[in-house]
């Protein structure tokens, strides 16, 4: 994986990345799906490609309310709140 | 050059659970900000989301309404990316396999032509969460997260859609689907029912799709209709100078009329879609899709067809009938109860939708019920009371809510029928008129009108009509000359 991707991976997730950290990240990320990519030598012709180890297909809730958290508990770990929502720097 | 608009709709309708889609906080709109939430729709670590079953239900419903597959196993997605509103910086969508493919809309165009629009695809997600952004000088966003979780369908339609005309005619029955199914309160305005619009434009037979631009903002059928139009002529104009459309999202700006470029710093969307870990893929079973099948109720294209056939009713009619399913029932409570259908709608088409769009109120809140309509109607099928003084009664209904037979009784409008009750009328109006009388005679028969109008207004508009006209050709005089026209 090139410096590039690197960089563009990590600005979509949003990762300051300096120099020397995007040369380590496309040497360790190089070496991850090298290894990987060793399972390509298996032919898979006609496997179906496995999402999910377990196909429980019956996983589902009734549409019932529950109670939700009281809004206090809810907004417990924010950085900043007035009481009511969220507050984040301005958007638009 | 002429251009030839090419346009495709995403549609996100807002499902009415009681509960959102993988939890169990309340969808009820209005609550206090961020009192419905909970762990998992607050996108904690560690917490498993689990699958509505009654979200499936409604989207197998649309699907078989829609004509689509409705496909037996598919797989919810992770569609990346950050954003206040969205607390997992993720949104629980479905990508490579939705639930409903390949399916289509017929609408009706003005002309009474009908159009089929096809559907690429319908899938379900949850919806984000909603920001209000401060005062002008303040510079923070709050975020209500109420509202993330809430079920969405979201329908792709191909591009099949030719000018702004037939895009609000296929949101218009796409609407109407949702909320005859009972799924979605289809409002545009309040946002349960939202539009995106791709509009691109290519030369007039060109069968390659030209660069698109997706408009967002689109809160009412009217916007849609701007946009697109707006966007049409934006995309011809750029091409006539030589430059070209660029792929884009635009906002459109309803004050000014105009869409723009929301042009974004970061890099073109890459929401690196991949299947959700946390829900196992979605096995639906025939016998779940035909028990759905069984609770679909008729359709606005068959209801509409239903009364061209059943009532003889003009397709536009019907069509305007069935927008609504509760028009459509208010119609043929109506229609059930009288001599004539045909009547029934143009009172319902008529007089009941001016009253109902003069008061801005839906035809659940009409103060006129379908009985006390058809209970008028019979007074003048019964020939009780004339047309026009049904239309009079129909407005003290309005007003009074009082029942048709009451009014017209209290106000002495029973019409009046009996021939020697109108012949010292008519006599009386040919003595105050012998100018007209003379002309009448002369020749002048085109004043046979003057003398109906004058009996009715002699007689309050009372008069059996038709009974003024049989008695007036008996005592009025031979006209003595060849009519002249004149
Ligand atoms: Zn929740």
């Amino acid at each position: 994986m090139d410096l590039a991707e690197v960089k563009r991976i990590g600005a979509l997730a949003r990762l300051d990345l300096g120099e020397e950290e995007t040369a380590a990240m496309s040497d360790q990320l190089t070496r991850i799906l090298d290894y990987v990519a060793q399972l390509e030598a298996l032919d898979t012709t006609g496997v179906e490609p496995t999402t999910h180890p377990v196909t429980l297909g019956e996983a589902f809730r009734d549409d019932a309310v529950r109670p939700s958290l009281p809004t206090e508990a809810a907004l417990a770990n924010a950085p900043a709140t007035d009481g009511a929502s969220f507050i984040v720097p301005r958007i638009l | 050059m002429e251009y030839e608009t090419v346009i495709g709709l995403e549609v996100h309708t807002q499902l009415k659970t009681k509960s959102k889609i993988f939890c169990g906080c309340s969808t009820t709109f209005g609550a206090p900000p961020n009192s419905h939430t909970c762990p998992v729709c607050l996108g904690m670590p560690g917490v498993l989301p689990v699958l509505n079953r009654e979200v499936v239900t409604c989207a197998i419903k649309l699907g078989l309404a829609t004509r689509c597959t409705v496909n037996r196993s598919s797989r919810w997605a992770r569609k990346n990316y950050f954003y206040p509103d969205l607390p997992k910086a993720y949104q629980i969508s479905q990508y490579e396999a939705p639930i409903c493919e390949h399916g289509y809309v017929e609408a009706d165009l003005e002309s009474g032509e009908t159009r089929r629009i096809g559907l690429t695809r319908i899938h379900m997600e949850e919806d984000a969460g909603k920001n209000v952004h401060g005062a002008a000088d303040d510079d923070h966003s709050y975020v209500d997260l109420n509202r993330a979780g809430v079920p969405l369908l979201e329908i792709v339609s191909e591009p099949d859609i030719r000018s702004s005309e037939e895009a609000t005619a296929y949101l218009k029955r796409l609407r109407s689907i949702v909320r005859y199914l009972g799924i979605s309160d289809g409002n545009m305005e309040e946002g349960s029912f939202r539009c995106d619009a791709n509009v691109s434009i290519r030369p007039m037979g060109s069968d390659t799709f030209g660069t698109r631009a997706e408009v967002k903002n689109l809160n009412s059928f009217r916007h849609v209709a701007h946009a697109i139009d707006y966007e049409a002529r934006r995309q011809a104009r750029l091409l006539a100078q030589g430059k070209e459309v660029v792929q884009e999202t635009r906002l459109w700006n309803t004050a000014e009329g105009k869409t723009y470029s929301m042009r974004s710093k970061e890099e073109a969307h890459d929401y690196r879609y991949f299947p959700d870990p946390d829900l196992v893929p979605l096995e639906i079973s025939e016998q779940w899709i035909e028990a759905v099948r069984a609770t679909l109720p008729e359709l606005p294209a068959d209801k509409e067809q239903r009364f061209v056939v059943e009532y003889g009713l003009p397709p536009q009619d019907a069509a305007t009938l069935v927008a609504s399913h509760h028009l459509a029932d208010y119609f043929e409570t109506v229609a059930g109860a009288v001599k004539e259908a045909k009547r029934a709608a143009n009172w319902v088409l008529g007089e009941l939708l001016a009253v109902l769009n003069k008061l801005g109120i839906s035809v659940e809140e009409s103060p006129v019920e379908a009985a006390a309509l058809a209970a008028l109607i019979r007074l003048i099928e019964e020939e009780t009371i004339s047309g026009k003084i049904a239309k009079s009664v129909f407005e003290k209904m309005v007003a009074t809510g009082k029942a048709p037979a009451a009014i017209v009784e209290e106000e002495g409008l029973v019409q009046v029928a009996d021939p020697e009750a109108l012949r010292p009328i008519i006599q009386q109006v040919f003595d105050d008129n012998p100018t007209q009388l003379a002309q009448y005679q002369a020749g002048k028969t085109k004043l046979m009108g003057f003398f109906v109008g004058q009996t009715m207004r002699a007689t309050g508009g009372k008069a059996n009509p038709a009974l003024v006209n049989k008695l007036l050709r008996e005592m009025l005089p031979e006209p003595t000359a060849p009519a002249d026209g004149g």
